[in-house]
């Protein structure tokens, strides 16, 4: 196929998480986390597979479309993720997104991709609140397709992709796999664009598709969760840390006590 | 319904690490169940994909499982996700176990979610603790907060334990059948084409060795702030290291990067400079004599895992301990 004319459909799940130095508390009934007056921010790792598909778009044409599952919220993450260059949107309104177990979740995503027919579909390697790094990889599943994860860069080829994987402790392999495909996106692939005041223009006349969970899928079929988090706790020291206080000089000077005559390294 | 069932990966011909603690793991677990609900779990059996024989044979028959299922096919000779998804599911079907375990890692991150998923199950992943119940442990919030999660359903209830968590137990007598099982694989249900690993640009930087480790994460905020620590480290004769989003914005090369994908060090001083300390970073450092954390956020995680702590600004703080060094020195 002629490169140039080939066009890619690639969808991009990203999911709006706390934002890393936002303050956070355990809700009343250590349930979850109390979701008042949070500052929320795209998932890091979404934002550097997001930034994939943008990329690929630029090297072979196509279209770029952000799907989210998540309460009113997530329309802010949505449209800045248009301002950065996605073409359009589906939002997916769901208000129980805590509630369900990453088969859930994964059920909502494949049902609102599906009809989509995508070439490609990234996601971020695991969310920044949760850590549960399953959903595309169970994405991919429902949809009967092929996946990759920790992927740090797409190649397209003649027959499919040639992607790069991260191994543990330094090492990498590639992989080849036809599309369509799934593939978990880990950050620093890539250098993460801005949007620009264009982009944020742009953005605010893009196609957002609001649909339901419910829509998505009726609740006589949403299976019962097998996974449930029960309790969040505060977690339990591994260490009795001694904390060493004062003034930054005190400190210093009081760590610098320990050093010498406790760990000797002076 | 009587058995835990452990997935065992090799490294260099050895069981690894951490599929040793994922044993310890599911002997924790048998222990918990079997004194709770009669006759739901009574044995341990490991799972492992290769060729068993010579120094792997003997070390299988001393990490006390009852069983060992070698998964025999040559279509898993090299690891892809649909190979150990067939493989695995049919497995379990034959056994119906009422638990799979896994080591965390990499390779488990790839597919377990998946066949999990194939019995209209959820993978528990990450698991650092496994109490009464048996109500699994992990961390959420990137280590800032604990979530204990529970298994319903009837299916098998499969779950990955984090590096560390549970304590590798000393190879014992006993009596291991070890099996063949034979999975049915067509070629064409293998749909990717993974190459061998290759080791990254040059790994010049040999962490691992170090004693002496200065590290540090999104606290310093710019680039352009790095030598203020790399004087501290300078004055106290430490190699340079950081957390993975240092390395991602490519403000310090990779081969500096401590963590899960990056090098694991085992120095006498750790000091984690404005590291908030996320899981991938604290299994890298685990094995430091002493872990001292310069952080701003009292409730950083990294505080959790040190020895000594300041909470303060490092800007302040490191400029006054590269002094206080400087003068301690000289």
């Amino acid at each position: 196929m002629n490169q140039s004319l080939f066009i890619m459909k690639i969808i991009v799940a990203i999911k709006q998480v706390p934002d890393r130095d936002a303050q956070i508390r355990i809700d009343s009934a250590a349930k979850w986390i109390e979701e008042s007056n949070l500052q929320y921010a795209l998932n890091e790792s979404d934002a550097y597979a997001l930034e994939e598909a943008l990329q690929l778009k630029e090297r072979h044409g196509g279209e770029v479309i952000v799907v989210s599952a998540g309460p009113e919220r997530i329309g802010q993450t949505i449209r800045e993720a248009l301002a950065k260059g996605a073409d359009r949107a589906i939002q997916i309104d769901c208000d129980d997104l805590a509630d369900r177990d990453a088969l859930g979740v994964a059920r909502l995503l494949s049902a609102a991709i599906r009809p989509e027919n995508p070439d490609l579909i990234l996601t971020g390697l695991q969310s920044e609140d949760l850590g549960l790094g399953q959903t595309g990889v169970i994405v991919a599943e429902l949809l009967g397709l092929p996946h990759a994860t920790l992927i740090l860069h797409v190649e397209k080829t003649e027959t499919g992709l040639t992607v790069k994987r991260e191994l543990e402790e330094g090492w990498f392999q590639t992989i080849d796999l036809p599309t369509p495909a799934v593939l978990t996106i880990q950050s620093g692939g890539n250098k993460l664009r801005y949007a620009t005041l264009m982009g944020i223009k742009r953005a605010k006349t893009k196609e957002v598709r609001r649909v339901t969970g419910a829509e998505l899928f009726p609740p006589s079929q949403s299976a019962v969760p097998v996974v449930t988090l029960v309790q969040v706790t505060l977690p339990q020291k591994q260490k009795s840390t001694q904390i060493l206080s004062g003034s930054a000089k005190e400190a210093a000077a009081a760590l610098v006590e320990k050093l010498k005559f406790e760990v000797r390294v002076l | 319904m009587s058995e835990i069932l452990v997935v065992i990966e090799l490294r260099e011909g050895r069981i690894s690490r951490i599929s040793l603690e994922a044993v310890a793991a599911a002997r924790a677990l048998l222990k918990l169940v079997a004194a709770s609900v009669d006759g739901v779990a009574k044995t341990v059996s490991a799972i492992v994909t290769e060729q068993i024989g010579g120094p792997l044979g003997e070390q299988l028959g001393s990490i006390g499982v009852d069983k060992v299922f070698v998964l025999s096919h040559p279509l898993l000779n090299h690891y892809t996700a649909d190979g150990y998804k067939l493989a695995l599911e049919q497995l379990i079907q034959a056994e119906q176990p009422a638990y799979v375990l896994f080591p965390h890692t990499y390779q488990v991150r790839d597919y377990a979610p998946a066949l999990a998923a194939r019995f209209g199950q959820v993978l528990i992943g990450d698991v650092v603790a496994i109490g009464e119940g048996p109500v699994f442990t992990r961390q959420l919030m990137q280590g800032r907060l604990s979530g204990n999660y529970r298994h319903s359903g009837s299916g098998p209830c499969f779950v990955s334990v984090q590096a560390g968590a549970f304590r590798a137990e000393a190879p014992r007598e006993g009596t291991t059948t070890i099996l063949s099982f034979e999975p049915e694989i067509a070629a064409e249900a293998i749909r990717t084409r993974p190459s061998a690993p290759f080791r990254g640009s040059s790994q010049t930087v040999d962490l691992g060795s170090a004693q002496l480790i200065v590290s540090i994460g999104r606290g310093i905020k710019d680039a352009e702030n790095i030598p203020i620590v790399q004087e501290l480290a300078t004055a106290l004769g430490a190699e340079l290291a950081a957390s993975r989003p240092i390395c991602d914005a490519g403000w310090l090369p990779m081969d500096r990067q401590v963590g899960s994908s990056g090098q694991t060090v085992s120095p006498k001083l750790y000091l984690a400079i404005g590291i908030s300390g996320a899981i991938q970073h604290l299994v890298g450092i685990k094995g430091s004599q002493c872990i001292v954390a310069i952080n701003k956020d009292p409730d950083a995680p990294i505080f959790e895992a040190a020895d000594y702590g300041i909470v303060g600004d490092l800007f302040e703080v490191v400029p006054a301990l590269t002094a206080a060094v400087k003068a301690a020195k000289s």
